[in-house]
């Protein structure tokens, strides 16, 4: 079977798109990285993907808050055309900034505020993948995820993080420190339907055993956060 | 206290309109916001006119795409204070904490934005009459400008113009300031200097190149030519190393100073065809605890140093997206006035060639950011000293980074180079030097009107001159301008066709068709006379091994590892995003808590078995006392800190960054001439060749009282090396209890500039530096050796502090106690603390030890061993729990 076909969207200064096609071209995608401004002008580009992906950095510099320039590009100009390839079912995820955007877009609940301690940091984190969750991305998986996170921006915020449990769409949260203030630890959340994922922390980071930072200890490889790449290209594939 | 943002828009907006505009500006869940004027007490802070503010851009974007009819934008912040805070006291806080008036202004109640910085220009250049002027008058008009040029230089000036019969345009002044000035001519380092010592000696820049020539390395494949030295270890791929410093703006606007360092130095990586891939910073700042009265007047604290200039590392390395991993801070009270931000960066491309353009007919294309009066006469004002009116007169001096323009430009450029028959980037100089340096031998003929500008009302040579942040240069040939222009399309660029390289060896800068400027090439580049200089040097003690009396050794090493310049940098690492791009395979910090530092980091991208390790060397305060000594340490230290990783010290390369005083100083002078010499041996008993090199003189700082406050002699050595296996590399992370820990090298009572002395306080006689170790370059081969056959189980560099503190580091990083049993001298405390170059702690299986010796076919001592328990236990001392040593090693950069 040839390999899905996933897009990944970078806009001005996304700088994590790189990472992120490597990690879905390792877990048997075919990734092509396009960016927004190309994408608006082009929206028939969806119809071909399998998978949707927005990928992290600081688009537009974070200018008036993370996320928001890129989020309202993308609805002013596709909304409609992103509501329906996730009504399709086919996977989506957003990570770090992408994360922010795809809350903006309201394709995922709640925001992301600026983290509790007020800085940006960069640090590995474990992170705990929900069983009750209804996410595709991280269905089946029951070790826990290593991975760095790299924001300024990362504080979940939900007025009801109870009522998000309950329906399944806490994918992920905080085993480690909580690192940013979130509510209820949340690391990552999922729409109703569970093909979208938003997570702050960077899973494209750890997709060969050597990037671990106990690597050398021979310690990771149960941790990959390859892991979720694999379960969204599968989802795709059988699209 | 609060802090809010404010938003300012213009345009004829109605109710319906600015509710569109809230619903994106605020988002419920995080902040509330409103239209309103506020009524109460506060502060407002805006930026001044002509600096450039990215958030008004992003709304002006924001409006267009909410169908909202905005005709100008600005932002701010708002201060409001508590009760207790009175005007004066709000007025100060706002002046030295919150604001930098260098670049912001700021009012009581409302401030008055800036929508619009136009102004008018005459368009034309102004006439400098120096034709027949006496060197005294010449000397005059280069004050008066800010020339920066010596008698001599201006007399050539003069004798060109004379001989041209015309009087010289302020553009062609202010260009040949530029072009020959200390930052970008190092004429001090180009310089014939004759020294009191007898001993001839080429320019300090042909020593540096005879070694790279003589050693003849086979992977270096372009030094000391262009941007950046160019290094390849294996098949086609190379690599570019750049570092530089960016001292005086970052003195002056400590966050716009260090952040355009650091997108300075990621332009010359593009600026020679090299996607770049990894930043590097070393960082040197006064103590934080610097007392204000101690702070001279003009000068920023250091505390507001450092904070500025990490943020501004931070936020242009997380911005464009590439891990800053190594590096270093240190402080002094040297740098109090005078802080360092040395910034380096390292770029890779798969089958490069040196491009052989520009050609005649070629196209002079600017790519990039707008051009705006920002950064006016950076590379005058970085070879002038410093002063009290400094922060005043240098505000045009400052340039505003915005990496997400130079990260579109890596996008646009990178994997493009057939594209272009030339490239370079535009830093100090801005485009007069750029197209100047590539004109050099063709000429060109250049319109500045064509040259995109933020606002109206640039003279001529504001337009040439500006250091406006984020442009490239590039030479292209007609028949490819459209598909550039298209993949600037593509990521949002903005291509500017500004004019033709001729062919005829003349420079012309035209303003509406009329030229401001006629120089032949030759004359710019070749015109300037060779600056003679006199060095007097340096005569430190050699032969002088005083020891150190210590009374409760346990205490000195707890308070070692407090030491601001040995404590851990975690605060500032983990501002730095040095995960991005899944190539950092050993992290500035390591262990089981990742809570030690490594000695050199590795950088491997995930899927390719070779990397490159990255070491730094830094000691300033052995070049106090011995500048050669200090230099040559500062090789073996970042050499040490290569192989003590997994590199391989055959395939070293590496850079030179020197932060110096005031070189026509004869004593200043000659402790660079030493240093150069330290240097150039380290590099020839190393075969390790220099590729690249910057310096930076004249840092120095003349109080308001007339004192003057010089930087120590401060020398930054990058080595960059090849590591054959990605996945074998070593750390100090202590592995497995039992294990020997073997110390290599020799250990001799050196004190002379040692952390000890920085504790302690020198004594009368300090005695000696630590002297170079000709063993040391056959000791770091059999290492390698050791490394390669699988024997080395940990390893860590013996530096700052000595043997303890490198001890007590690798506890620290495994959780693991060692038992010492052996000491290395007589003397414990020349044991424990001295600073003795080339050594190095191995952690060795017991079944393995006699394999290890004969690899390393030289005297090795057993200290002991790694233990199960919670101690490091050091012969005759009570036992150290190794959570106490963490603590005392991770205490906050603050000092508290």
């Amino acid at each position: 079977m040839s390999p899905p076909p996933a897009l990944v969207i970078a806009g001005p200064g996304t700088n994590r798109d790189r990472d992120l096609a490597l990690a879905l071209e390792l877990a048997g995608a075919d990734p092509t990285i396009v960016m927004s401004t190309e994408l608006v002008d082009h929206p028939e580009l969806l119809d071909d993907a399998k998978l949707l992906a927005v990928a992290g950095g600081f688009s537009y510099g974070d200018a008036l808050g993370a996320g928001r320039l890129l989020a309202l590009d993308l609805n002013v100009r596709i909304g409609d055309a992103l509501r329906e390839f996730v009504a399709s079912g086919r996977p989506v995820i957003g990570i770090c900034n992408g994360f922010q955007v795809l809350t903006r877009t309201k394709l995922l609940p709640g925001a992301l505020g600026h983290n509790a301690h007020g800085r940006f940091e960069c640090r590995w984190v474990v992170l705990e993948p929900q069983p009750r969750s209804r996410c595709l991305w991280t269905k089946g998986i029951e070790q826990p995820i290593h991975c760095p996170i790299a924001h300024g921006e990362g504080r979940y915020v939900h007025p009801d993080p109870d009522a998000l449990a309950e329906a399944g769409q806490i994918a992920l949260t905080y085993r480690s420190t909580n690192p940013n203030g979130s509510v209820a630890d949340i690391a990552g959340v999922c729409n109703a339907a569970g093909n979208v994922l938003g997570l702050m922390p960077h899973p494209e980071n750890f997709v060969v055993g050597r990037q671990h930072p106990h690597a050398r200890q021979g310690s990771g490889l149960d941790h990959l956060g390859l892991r979720l790449f694999q379960n969204g290209v599968a989802a795709a594939a059988e699209m | 206290m609060t802090v809010a943002d404010i938003v300012f828009v213009e345009g004829e907006l109605d109710a319906d309109q600015l509710t569109r505009l809230q619903g994106f500006l605020v988002d419920p869940l995080l902040q509330t916001g409103s239209w309103n004027v506020p009524a109460g007490d506060g502060v407002e802070v805006t930026f001044l006119p002509g600096v450039t503010d990215t958030s008004a851009g992003a709304l002006l974007h924001a409006a267009e795409q909410l169908g909202v009819p905005v005709t100008a934008a600005a932002t701010g912040r708002r201060i409001e204070f508590g009760d207790d805070v009175d005007d004066e006291a709000a007025e100060r806080i706002v002046r030295r904490v919150v604001a930098n008036p260098v670049i912001e202004r700021w009012s009581a109640g409302t401030v008055e934005p800036t929508f619009h910085a136009e102004s008018t220009a005459t368009g034309v250049a102004e006439i400098v009459p120096i034709i027949g002027k006496s060197t005294d008058e010449l000397l005059t008009i280069g004050v008066e400008r800010a020339l920066a040029l010596d008698p001599e230089e201006l007399l050539a000036v003069q004798r060109h113009f004379t001989e041209a019969g015309r009087e010289p345009t302020d553009v062609e002044l202010e260009t040949l300031a530029q072009t020959w000035s200390e930052h970008c001519a190092h004429k001090t380092f180009r310089a014939v200097i004759s020294t009191d010592d007898g001993e001839d000696r080429p320019s300090l820049i042909a020593m540096l190149r005879n070694c790279t020539d003589a050693i003849d390395a086979p992977f270096v494949r372009s030094a000391f030519v262009g941007n950046a030295g160019i290094i390849g270890f294996e098949g086609d791929t190379t690599y570019a190393l750049k570092a530089e410093t960016h001292n005086h703006p970052s003195a002056v606007e400590p966050f716009g100073g260090a952040n355009t360092g650091v997108g300075g130095v990621i332009r010359d990586v593009l600026g020679i065809a090299h996607r770049p891939i990894a930043v590097t910073d070393i960082l040197c700042f006064g103590p934080p605890d610097t007392p204000l009265s101690e702070v001279p007047d003009g000068a920023l604290h250091p505390l507001r140093i450092r904070d500025g200039v990490i943020d501004g590392v931070a936020d242009y390395g997380n911005k464009i997206g590439l891990p800053t991993v190594a590096g270093a801070v240190l402080y002094d009270a040297g740098y109090t006035t005078n802080p360092l931000v040395f910034a380096g960066c390292i770029g890779v491309a798969e089958g490069w060639q040196l491009h052989d353009g520009p050609h005649p007919g070629d196209r002079v294309v600017v790519l990039g950011g707008r051009t705006g009066r920002d950064g006016i006469r950076g590379a005058t004002f970085s070879s002038l000293t410093m002063d009290a009116t400094t922060g005043e007169v240098a505000g045009a001096s400052v340039q505003i980074g915005d990496p997400i323009v130079e990260k579109l430009l890596i996008d646009v450029l990178a994997d493009a180079d057939d594209l272009y028959t030339q490239i370079t980037d535009c830093g100090a100089g801005g485009l007069s030097s750029a197209v100047g340096e590539m004109a050099e031998g063709v000429g060109a003929d250049v319109e500045l009107e064509l040259v995109p500008l933020k606002y109206a009302g640039l003279e001529p040579w504001e337009i040439w001159l500006s250091e406006a942040q984020e442009r490239m240069v590039v030479a292209v040939d007609p028949s490819k301008l459209a598909d550039l222009q298209d993949r600037c399309d593509y990521y949002g660029v903005e291509l500017a066709d500004i004019g033709e390289f001729t062919g005829d060896g003349v420079l012309t800068v035209r303003s509406g068709g009329t030229p401001v400027l006629e120089l032949t090439t030759d004359f710019l580049h070749d015109g300037r006379p060779q600056r003679q200089m006199t060095a007097a040097m340096p005569t430190p003690v050699r032969d002088a091994w005083i020891g150190r009396e210590v009374d409760d050794p346990r205490a000195t090493l707890l308070a070692l590892l407090s030491h601001l310049n040995i404590a851990s940098k975690a605060d500032t690492i983990h501002r730095y995003d040095h995960e991005i791009l899944g190539a950092t395979a050993v992290r500035p910090l390591v262990g089981a808590l990742a809570d030690a530092p490594a000695d050199g980091v590795v950088l491997a991208e995930p899927t390719d078995e070779v990397g490159i390790a990255i070491g730094i060397g830094v000691n300033p305060w052995w070049g106090l006392h011995d500048p050669e000594a200090m230099a040559y340490g500062a090789v073996d230290e970042a050499m040490r800190n290569v192989v003590a990783v997994g590199a391989d010290p055959d395939r070293v390369a590496l850079l030179d960054n020197f932060s110096w005083g005031d070189p026509r100083r004869e004593s200043t002078l000659g402790e660079l001439v030493a240093a150069v010499e330290g240097c150039c041996a380290a590099s020839m008993a190393y075969r390790a060749p220099f590729v690249s090199g910057k310096d930076s003189l004249n840092n120095e700082y003349t109080g308001a009282d007339g004192k003057r406050h010089a930087v120590p002699p401060t020398l930054v050595i990058t080595a960059v090396a090849h590591v054959p296996d990605a996945d074998v590399c070593v750390t100090p992370v202590l592995a497995q209890p039992g294990n020997a820990l073997v110390l290599l090298g020799t250990t001799q009572r050196e004190f002379a500039g040692s952390h000890l002395d920085l504790l302690l306080g020198e004594p009368d006689e300090v005695g000696t530096v630590p002297a170079p170790d000709p063993d040391a370059p056959v000791r770091y081969r059999n290492l390698h050796q050791a490394i390669l056959e699988g024997l080395v189980w940990s390893c860590h560099d013996v530096s700052e502090g000595g043997l303890a503190v490198a001890l007590a580091e690798m506890c620290i990083a495994g959780r693991f106690g060692a038992e010492i049993t052996d000491l290395p001298h007589d003397d414990l405390t020349t044991s424990l603390f001295s600073e003795s170059q080339s050594r190095l702690i191995v952690e060795v299986s017991p079944g393995d030890l006699d394999r290890f010796r004969d690899v390393m076919h030289e005297d090795v001592l057993v200290l002991g061993h790694v233990t199960e328990g919670d101690d490091l236990v050091l012969p005759g001392l009570d036992p150290l729990d190794v959570e106490d040593l963490a603590d005392a090693f991770s205490r906050t950069e603050d000092g508290s």
